[in-house]
């Protein structure tokens, strides 16, 4: 029989139970009001005292109240039939429940049942498998989706048998396997797992090094991230940090897309729900919204389920990396989960760190991003989790814990600027301050220098010089005045603003701005790091502002326009004459 | 409440505070109201058989021995067409003299709408400001605050945009009003012969400030009452949100809180959210949007009400005096609104976009101007020109008392645009520039 309990305490939705056996840390349980279940989590156990953290609103509960625990934490359901969903940060199927308004208590399946899918086996009868091994797979939206054996089994299995290839529901026994004592296990297409532990089922984690292509130039030019990478947008509210991640949701050259939106606007989550399904995968021509699961966690849901979505979120990253796929999760906003983790703190009037956030925020940061990664599976196949997460400082200031404990371990920094943002220079992404760490490792300078060519770091170290230099002499030009510094820094200066427009700014709204394949993006930075090298001739600095200006317009006419079409070499052709009239020969 | 004859009365108060009383009592539900010497107060935290109550009318002269009877529901509104042209307190009283609502009562502060049951909001909201319209652009189903220091004139502005919205249904909450400014929207709605559209709860700064706490709620159960029972566009005006955030500080200091942020409490963002996200497009045709005041104390945006609410809400409207023309325009630098792009340029004529970007980024190279000027620089001709440019933009399209339709406001700027510059200098894609540029100048 399970642990029982009774409720003795209620401040919002921090409830005290007294159970009446053995509880964990963690366990998840069930509190009865008035016909209504409504789920909670252990989060601290005190003698016979379990304190939870209620998933739905309190209202109306009683002391008094029977509870049931459920001997399990926090979990999730894994099987095909995943992608395309969304659930809410509990894994509830939002689409199954009835009604315009949020029910307490609903809690839907998260996959379905009935479903036929397409099994082909990979394994055979005879064959030695661990967890994850790969048994055989069906096809999930043109993804291969592989069954696996559960990451819950230890140790070594035989399998005794295989299913034949042919059509069978997420609950049929596809597989038998046998035991070191000899004993049977049947194996259906559905597993479960703990949210907050990792899925470790795999060989080794190396230091990631492939680019992982977004279309974003200030990401993929100047600070790439990588397969497997980590990375973190801090930003003031309204700087383009959730315009950012959907562009970089949309056009991001990865098989899975997972987007937790934590504690966030409604209807920025209705966007992706009304967007994805019409637009097509720029990879694979198929619909965004098939490879894409969003676990919508929004800011008027449940503060406690908050914090659970980007665990949900996590694993079912992790639960595709195990099948060999390039996964790439974005979770909105990582502070809203740290803001969830002060309310529960705050309420078990635990001692508080700095701004109220609970001691041990930076080492819950720290993680959480280590679960991200570029995997070797035990098969020798690879797979990665590639996470970006933005940050919402308080008053926009980056010396708050949660800004800085993500700057501890993300490795790429993307700061948005308020003053770029107020100045319509999207994205926002101050290009002196951000930086990439991978551009440092030598794994990904060899891999950048096949796919590209090897001179490609070594312009970009000298682009992000021009910026610099762009930078110091505006601030030189706004103290000494625009004729108290020589012609030749006014130059220098506008060479920094082509890079800025033409390279850095990219409109997240235009057909064809908004998206730049790498081929293109090495031509557009050959071509303004061509003008940068190139000298010109002015006889006074009223004419340096007003060239550039032409050289720029040019430059952005084609960024609008679709590459090597004949209007882009209109463009072109009218730039280099631009060039050519101020060129010193 | 007269009908009460079973229900227990208690009589032993075991500890008070300046907000809060604590009780013996059994069988209590989390959040219920209950009646202290006939002050409304709600269940905010029960250890055991210790109950304790927020008092919203404050605890001066609550004895020990006090009568406490439990209502047995949590605060409620009765719902009904008779709201319309009604004006309640924040407990949903009438305080306009007429009778009582008959309706079917329902708890405030109710469920979220599942976000897969929305619709993305489409319909564009014309208010004829050209600051708001031309460079934030309203749709149905936003939620956006006026940020402004508490001497400007935005709950004028505020009366104005919803009068001129096309709203079925307005919902006026009003926290901490001045008697004058409740009197106010009293009178203006009245003139503009609107008054049997609108329905309001208001919290005048005569009134507990504690109470304010529930008239964002009362608020928005009324607009879902229209909008999802009579899919109603419903305009919910919100003034003054920082007023209801100070409630709320006052509240949790009382009950010993670990204040976070400018003393907030540190739950200031769900709290603030729950409210904001009530705003919705419904899938049959009604909505509700919200327009809200959020006072700064000097212009400051990083307090923690402004800057929480930042993160909450779809933009925000920020009202400035500009000296250079003398009148309050919407500064277009800092204010935003995030939905304008699902309906801008194709709601609208299809050069909004890129005119709206080019006029603001040339009024920014102006204020670069204006730095220079009185850094005691000279000024090239360029820099000239935009401080020109500035200045007629201010006074013809940013001042609040610019009312125009869509595309005059859109032609004035492509005038404005051509009288100033050069094609080259205002960076709009070469189509556009072909079939809007003014031929002559
Ligand atoms: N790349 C871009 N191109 C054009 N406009 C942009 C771009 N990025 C941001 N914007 C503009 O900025 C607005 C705010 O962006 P966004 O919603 O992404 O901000 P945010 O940083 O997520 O803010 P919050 O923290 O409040 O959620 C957008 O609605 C849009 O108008
Ligand atoms: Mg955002």
């Amino acid at each position: 029989m399970s642990t029982q309990g009774k409720v003795k305490g209620i401040i919002a939705n921090l409830v005290t139970v007294e159970a009446d056996g053995p509880v964990a840390q963690n366990e998840i349980c069930y509190l009865q009001t008035r016909g209504t279940d409504l789920m909670a989590e252990v989060i601290k156990v005190n003698g016979a005292n379990a304190f939870v953290q209620v998933f739905e609103s309190t209202r109306g509960l009683k002391i008094g109240d029977p509870v049931r625990f459920t001997g399990h934490m926090l979990e999730v359901t894994l099987g095909p039939g995943i992608l395309s969903k969304n659930y809410d940060g509990l894994q509830n199927d939002l689409d199954k429940m009835d009604g315009v308004f949020l029910k307490r208590g609903d809690y839907t399946n998260p996959l379905d049942d009935d479903t036929l899918w397409n099994f082909k086996p990979l394994a055979k009868a005879g064959d030695e498998v661990e967890a994850a091994s790969w048994l055989g797979e069906v096809n999930e939206n043109g993804k291969p989706h592989r069954i696996m054996v559960p990451f819950v089994f230890e140790g070594k299995y035989t399998v005794k048998s295989v299913v034949e290839a042919g059509e069978y529901k997420i609950n049929d026994t596809i597989a038998v396997l046998v035991d070191a004592d000899g004993k049977e296990h049947n194996v259906t297409m559905v597993q479960k797992w703990p949210v907050k532990k990792a899925i470790t089922a795999y060989r080794e984690k190396p230091r990631p090094f492939k680019l992982l292509e977004t279309g974003v130039r200030t990401i993929d030019t100047i600070n790439p991230i990588v397969e497997g990478g980590t990375g973190f947008i801090p930003g003031p509210f309204g700087t383009g940090k959730t315009v950012l991640q959907h562009a970089i949701s949309k056009q991001a050259e990865a098989d899975i897309v997972v987007i937790a939106a934590c504690g966030e606007r409604a209807n920025e989550v209705v966007e992706i729900f009304t967007e994805f399904p019409e637009l097509d995968d720029p990879h694979t021509g198929r619909k965004l919204m098939e490879r894409t699961i969003i676990v919508a966690n929004t800011s008027n849901m449940p503060v406690a389920a908050r914090e659970a979505s980007v665990y949900t979120a996590m694993t079912l990253s992790e639960y595709y990396r195990s099948m060999g796929l390039k996964v790439l999760m974005m979770a909105d906003s990582t502070s809203r989960w740290a803001q969830a983790l002060r309310e529960m703190s705050n309420r078990l009037e635990e001692l508080p760190g700095q701004d109220a956030f609970p001691m041990d925020l930076s080492a819950v940061i720290a993680n959480f991003y280590a679960r991200a990664g570029f995997v070797y599976l035990n098969n020798g196949e690879s797979g990665s989790v590639t996470f970006i997460g933005t940050v919402s400082p308080a008053g926009g200031n980056l010396k708050e814990p949660v800004t800085e404990s993500t700057k501890k371990v993300a490795r790429c920094f993307y700061a948005l600027q308020q003053s770029r943002a107020d100045g319509k220079r999207y994205p926002a992404i101050n290009p002196i301050e951000s930086y990439s760490k991978y551009l440092e490792y030598p794994e990904f300078e060899e891999y950048i220098a096949k796919r590209i060519g090897d001179k490609w770091i070594a312009s970009i170290n000298e682009l992000k010089t021009i910026l610099l230099r762009g930078q110091e002499v505006s601030e030189q030009i706004n103290i000494l005045g625009d004729d108290g510094v020589p012609v030749e820094y006014h130059i220098r200066f506008w060479k920094s603003e082509v890079i800025d427009f033409v390279i850095l700014q990219q409109d997240a709204f235009d057909k064809v701005d908004m998206n730049t394949p790498l081929e293109r993006q090495e031509y557009m930075l050959n071509k303004v790091m061509g003008i940068c090298h190139t000298d010109f001739q002015f006889e006074s600095f009223t004419e340096v502002g007003s060239y550039f200006k032409r050289v720029i317009n040019n430059l952005r006419q084609m960024n609008y326009s679709e590459f090597e079409t004949d209007e882009f070499k209109k463009f072109e052709e009218e730039l280099n004459q631009i060039i050519n009239e101020r060129k010193v020969a | 409440m007269a009908t009460k004859a079973f229900q227990k009365i208690y009589t032993k108060v075991t500890q008070i505070t300046k907000a809060t009383c604590t009780l013996r009592a059994e069988g209590i539900g989390y959040d219920e109201l209950a009646e202290i010497n006939g002050r409304l107060a709600q269940v905010v935290k029960i250890i055991g058989d210790d109950v304790t109550l927020q008092v919203f009318g404050g605890t001066e002269g609550i004895p020990t021995n006090a009568e406490v009877t439990f209502l047995g529901k949590s605060p409620s509104l009765k719902v009904s067409d008779q709201l319309a042209g009604r004006f309640f307190n924040a407990f949903g009283d009438p305080i306009d003299g007429g009778p009582d609502i008959e309706g079917q009562e329902v708890a405030i502060g109710g469920p979220s709408v599942n976000p897969v049951r929305r619709k993305q909001p489409s319909e564009l909201i014309g208010t004829g400001i050209a600051g708001i319209d031309l460079n934030n652009t309203l749709v149905s189903g936003q939620k956006i605050p006026f940020f402004a220091d508490p001497d400007q004139p935005f709950n004028q502005v505020m009366a104005m945009v919803a009068l001129r919205a096309k709203a079925d249904k307005i919902i006026l909450g009003g926290m901490g009003l001045t008697n004058d400014d409740y009197l106010f929207f009293r009178n203006v709605f009245d003139n503009a012969g609107a008054l049997d559209r609108i329905v309001s709860f208001v919290n005048t700064t005569e009134n507990p400030p504690v109470e304010r706490l529930l008239v964002p709620d009362m608020a928005l159960t009324a607009a879902e009452y229209f909008a999802v029972e009579k899919n109603e566009s419903v305009l919910v005006l919100l003034t003054d949100m920082t007023l209801y955030a100070d409630a709320l500080s006052i509240v949790s200091n009382r009950m010993d809180q670990i204040p976070s942020k400018d003393s907030m409490p540190g739950s200031l963002y769900s709290d603030l959210a729950k409210i904001y996200e009530k705003a919705v497009q419904f899938p049959s045709g009604g909505s509700i949007t919200i327009i809200a005041v959020t006072t700064l104390s000097g212009g400051d945006i990083t307090h923690a009400i402004p800057d929480n609410t930042g993160y909450i809400t779809e933009g925000q409207l920020f009202l400035r005096r500009d000296s250079d023309v003398g009148k309050v325009i919407v500064d277009p630098f800092r204010s935003l609104s995030r939905l304008k792009q699902l309906v801008i340029g194709d709601k609208t004529r299809e050069d909004h976009p890129q005119v709206m970007n080019a006029a603001i980024r040339l009024f920014a190279d102006a204020a670069s101007a204006k730095t220079k000027l009185e850094n005691g620089f000279d000024l090239t001709e360029y820099d000239q020109r935009t401080l020109d440019f500035a200045k007629e933009y201010s006074n013809d399209l940013l001042a609040i008392d610019v009312n125009i339709g869509t595309d005059d406001m859109l032609d004035t700027g492509w005038k404005l645009l051509g009288r100033h510059f050069k094609p080259e200098e205002v960076g709009i894609k070469q189509e556009l520039m072909n079939k809007y540029w003014p031929k002559e100048a």
